[in-house]
């Protein structure tokens, strides 16, 4: 399990890295979506791999930590799935109006031959 | 204890005053002229309180805590100097602010001069009285900041601008050498407390680097104190109000450089090095200020570089700091405040009754304002150093100091040559101010009719006369006790009392004077004549300007430079600047991670699932895909994005993570929505793009690709490595063991984040809500691209099934839903703090079921039904998180402390009730309204074309 996990790890942030090293804006946000899901599964991930264990307490008596999956990974990503969101929607709008204003999806707004 | 709160009292006064005076409105003219000088006048009573302790040789300390951490205290110490000094400081700043009262006009806001001219006098004062270097330091650059706001008061002017500008970053720039200087100097001694370095000056002098620490000392003093090749700021400075500059450039700014060369000179000084350059500097000024003085026409201009000349004497004194010597620099730093403060209020009044400073100008005006010419005429022979005034007296001590006191070196023997020149042309140039203003034939021309100023605003000018007068025939009745006082506090106790006498019969300094005084009347009468016509300047000096030097540097600093910089070293494009981000990541993580990084022996790991890899094959593809695609095929790399996405959060779930896979998914929905939304604003690329099968941009695809697969093996190879070590002990284990007994919920997930960490999330919805905004603010002037103006395809074909055709069904199961949705989000909602769910997971929901609405029908006919208003949901949201963390504060816990406990309801049952839960309503608003605004932001865009449509088309209807 723990390869078939960082081989995902390591595909999505390489497909993730690719993208947001090219030219066209609408890839570079695809990348960073990909790269997102790739830093996240890897936070989640420092957590170990803990099946059928979610972290929901009994009510009271002894709670042994090593039954439960770690939650800090968990909180941790929670609020980075939101915030991501946030930015890919930013860097939307970004993308759409500066294509609207240089007429170009070019990431620097101006093709290459044109520099 | 009395005395320590006084001397608190009298460090906060000014800058206390000058809060009060920001508050008055500008026509209160009167109220901040006695405001202001009844806050300095206190601080003279306190001062005057400390006379019999400081002159028993006492010093005067008190301290506030500030950073002990590092051992800064708010430390101040009073001894004999710094008596003196601020007692100076303070009554010449009396007297300004009362001449200023009438030297400023009605349009002026006189509040805000005074509120501004208090802060410095805080500031100078702050500098005198500190009792640690550092804190010095910060007073220090106080002054800088304070002065470039006073020279600036016209700032109107760009002369004013510039000058102030000037004098900024020239002392501004000292003021870092001086701290530099200051913690090699605290380094050295041992302490930062002025007392303690005072007393470490050996360690010091022997220190490995008193070098550095010397140059860089200097330069604070030099800069400040316009020493050559640092006094070109002063000239520039004088676009300020005369009464600024009767402040700034008598007694306090410029002082503020030679108060430091005298009180560390028993620390630093005493070297061969210290005499050599700051005598030398001290020398060089004396002269070269002299002489450009004496040729320039502006009035100010003639104080201005009189002001360098008479600072590079003081200099010259500190630098050879024998007892006498110093006491000599006390002494004309006191001279020089008085007589220098009269004639710049002197030279002002006759600025604002004539119009102009103009020397060529001006002419013959001891008729119209005989009493004014009187006094400017005794405060500039004191300048010039005639007898019986106070300037002869401390100038013959200079005198004599040149021709007794030697070491034996080249410099030594220059001195009194030095000493005879600079005195000769000072008097020369206090000659022609005299003789040109008020003498000579009635001035014609002039802008204003010549008279006398009104009556008070010569009497500060008055006051300083008389005492130039009276210290210059009582020396040791008036300030002689003060003066000894003061240079027995920085030389030492042991110096014997230094009586100062107007007579000590015939000998060299007299007949120096005398020689002086002879030959500085020759000059002026060899000169007079050629002087109006010729340049600002002496013979060939006036082409070698510091203004040009300073301004050719400065250029080539501050704009040639950085442009070379970033045409060198920087890109405006974005690709380079990601390369380079990833390179430098890749970069770090193996230099930290080399040879460390191993995989542990004993792998104990799960047993792969071929369900699990399967999963992962298509989430692999569909990343795969998502990169091959993205170019030309938007939408499919869309669709793939999702398939990642979806991987992802079945992978969450998979590993016991049902919050994360939850929100995952709704997230996963609104982000596919609304790239789907966006991509209606970028137009299809049509055509293959014809550079793209060129060479370089293949060389550029394989490039880019070895560093993704580098990235992406790193990373993997880091998660493997991670993942295959035991869990050690972590605060996880605390959380987990106390969610239910501290936070009052089961879900140790969500406690986290609504109880544990509730900051770290209130930053959170905080970011959401700003970014939400943005988007918003972006929008609302947003132009889309030319091409993707028109009505898309399908709705401009005609006989293409409209929306009704082939989604009748679902649209009216998605308004059906919206209950339904309803009541998932209050069901995500209330469980949350036990179960999987919470204010993200809700918050998203509800914003997915007012999307749907959206989607299923139109915008018209969701707005003509329901009102949302995401912005205030946001605002609310907030508020609610906010005042939840601070109702804490009621109970006098710190912000965010949660509270909880069960309730039971009727019907319902046990009900989790923490305050945590109205903390998480403020995180379920804040993400509901924020990503509705986005979402609707963006959904709004179609509406707005269409309706930018309607508008251009209707003309053209009417035309047909």
């Amino acid at each position: 399990m723990e390869i078939i996990l960082s081989a995902a790890i390591g595909i999505l942030s390489a497909s993730g890295i690719w993208l947001v090293l090219r030219p066209r804006s609408f890839q570079v946000v695809i990348g960073l979506c990909l790269l997102s899901y790739a830093v996240n599964l890897f936070i989640f991930s420092t957590g170990r791999l803990t099946p059928g264990a979610p972290p929901i307490m009994p009510k009271g008596g002894f709670i042994d930590p090593t039954l439960y999956a770690d939650p800090v990974p968990q909180a941790l990503v929670l609020t980075a799935i939101v915030i991501s969101f946030a930015t890919t929607a930013l860097f939307l709008v970004v993308m759409i109006a500066s294509r609207g204003m240089t007429g170009t999806d070019h990431v620097d707004g101006k093709e290459r031959s044109q520099q | 204890m009395a005395e320590h709160n006084l001397f608190l009292l009298l460090a906060c006064l000014p800058f206390a005053t000058s809060l009060i005076l920001l508050t008055l409105p500008p026509r209160a003219r009167g109220a901040s002229t006695w405001l202001s000088a009844l806050s300095l006048a206190g601080g003279l009573v306190v001062l005057a309180g400390f006379l019999p302790g400081i002159q028993a040789g006492n010093v005067l300390r008190a301290s506030l805590e500030w950073v002990p951490s590092l051992g800064m205290n708010m430390a101040l110490r009073l001894d004999g100097f710094s008596w003196l000094f601020t007692t100076l400081v303070l009554s010449i700043g009396v007297l300004v602010v009362i001449y200023a009262r009438y030297y400023m006009a009605e349009s002026d806001s006189l509040p805000r001069f005074y509120a501004l001219l208090m802060a410095f006098t805080g500031a100078m004062q702050g500098i005198l009285i500190s009792g640690n270097v550092l804190v010095m330091v910060v007073f220090w650059e106080l002054t800088s900041f304070m002065s470039f706001l006073l020279i600036g008061f016209w700032h109107q002017g760009a002369a004013a601008r510039d000058g102030a500008r000037t004098a900024l970053i020239v002392t501004a720039f000292g003021g870092l050498c001086l701290l530099v200087a200051m913690l090699m100097l605290g380094h050295a001694a041992g302490s930062y407390d002025l007392g303690m370095i005072l007393r470490a000056g050996d360690r010091v002098r022997a220190h490995p680097l008193y070098g550095p620490m010397l140059v860089l000392f200097l330069l604070g003093a030099f800069t400040k104190s316009a020493q050559f090749p640092f006094h070109f700021w002063l000239p520039g400075a004088m676009a300020a109000p005369t009464p600024v500059s009767a402040f700034l450039h008598s007694a306090t700014m410029v002082k503020a450089g030679v108060f430091l060369l005298v009180r560390f000179s028993p620390v630093l000084g005493g070297t061969e090095a210290w005499f050599f350059i700051v005598t030398g500097a001290g020398c060089i000024t004396l002269v070269l200020g002299a002489a450009v003085a004496l040729y320039r026409h502006d009035l100010k201009g003639l104080l201005a570089y009189s002001t360098i000349s008479h600072l590079g004497l003081i200099t010259a004194l500190a630098g050879i700091g024998g007892p006498v010597a110093i006491l000599a620099a006390i002494f004309h730093i006191c001279n020089h405040a008085v007589f220098k403060a009269s004639l710049f209020m002197a030279a002002g009044i006759i600025d604002h009754e004539t119009g102009t400073r103009d020397m060529r100008r001006l002419s013959g005006l001891f008729r119209p304002m005989p009493f004014t010419a009187l006094l400017a005429i005794v405060a500039a022979s004191a300048m010039a150093g005639v007898p019986l005034l106070n300037g002869f007296l401390s100038k013959e001590m200079f005198l004599a100091e040149a021709v007794d006191w030697h070491n034996g070196t080249w410099l030594d023997d220059a001195l009194p040559y030095f000493a005879i020149v600079g005195s000769s042309l000072s008097v020369a140039y206090s000659l022609r101010f005299i003789a040109t203003v008020f003498f000579g034939p009635p001035a014609t021309g002039l802008p204003k009719a010549p008279h006398e100023p009104p009556a008070w605003m010569r009497r500060p000018v008055e006051l300083l006369v008389l005492i130039c007068l009276l210290v210059g025939i009582f020396p040791a009745l008036t300030l002689g006790p003060f003066i000894n006082t003061a240079a027995r506090s920085v030389a030492g106790a042991d110096m014997p009392y230094y009586h100062i006498a107007v007579w000590h019969g015939v000998n060299a300094p007299l007949i120096l004077s005398l020689i002086a005084l002879g030959v500085g009347t020759l000059i002026y009468a060899f000169s007079a004549k050629s002087i109006p016509h010729g340049p600002e300047g002496p013979f060939l000096l006036h082409r070698i300007r510091g203004q040009r030097v300073y301004d050719w540097i400065l250029f080539r600093l501050t704009w040639r430079l950085p442009r070379l910089a970033l045409r060198w070293l920087s890109t405006e494009a974005l690709q380079p600047q990601l390369r380079l981000l990833v390179l430098a990541a890749i970069a770090v993580a193996c230099g930290s991670l080399w040879g460390v990084l191993f995989f542990a022996s004993d792998l104990r790991l799960h047993a792969p699932n071929p369900a699990f890899a399967l999963l992962w094959l298509v989430g692999a593809a569909c990343a795969v895909g998502a990169a091959w695609q993205a170019k030309y095929h938007r939408f499919a790399a869309l669709v793939l994005l999702g398939g990642a996405g979806v991987v992802t959060c079945l992978t969450f779930a998979w590993f016991s993570s049902p919050d994360l896979a939850l929100t995952q998914l709704l997230v996963e929905v609104a982000t596919t929505v609304l790239l789907l939304l966006g991509l209606r604003w970028l137009p299809k690329r049509r055509s293959e793009i014809a550079e793209d099968k060129l060479l370089p941009a293949k060389i550029r695809r394989g490039r880019d690709l070895v560093i993704a697969v580098a990235g992406g093996l790193g990373l993997a190879s880091i998660a493997f490595a991670l993942m295959t070590r035991p869990l050690i002990d972590n605060v996880g284990d605390w959380f987990l063991g106390n969610a239910y007994y501290e936070g009052g919920g089961t879900n140790v997930v969500n406690v986290i984040l609504v109880d544990f960490r509730a900051f770290d999330t209130f930053g959170e919805i905080a970011v959401l809500a700003i970014v939400a905004l943005t988007v918003y603010a972006l929008l609302r002037r947003f132009r889309p691209a030319p091409e993707s103006i028109a009505a898309p395809a399908q709705q401009t074909v005609d006989g293409s099934p409209s929306l009704d055709d082939y989604l009748y069904v679902p649209s009216v199961i998605m308004v059906w839903m919206f209950p339904v949705l309803i009541m998932v989000a209050g069901y995500f909602f209330f469980r949350g703090h036990d179960l999987p769910g919470g204010g993200f997971a809700a918050g998203v929901t509800l914003a997915i079921a007012f999307l749907i609405q959206y989607i299923g029908t139109n915008v018209r006919w969701v707005e003509s039904r329901i009102t949302v208003l995401p912005i205030r949901w946001m605002g609310i949201g907030l508020l609610a998180a906010a005042a939840t963390g601070m109702g804490a504060w009621l109970f006098g816990y710190p912000f965010l402390t949660a509270h909880a406990r069960y309730v039971h309801i009727p019907l319902i049952g046990e009900v989790p009730a923490a305050t945590a839960m109205l903390f998480d309503i403020g995180v379920f608003a804040t993400v509901m309204g924020a990503v509705v605004l986005m979402l609707v932001a963006i959904a709004h865009q179609s509406l707005r074309a269409s309706r930018r449509r309607e508008i251009d088309e209707a003309p053209r209807k009417e035309a047909a």
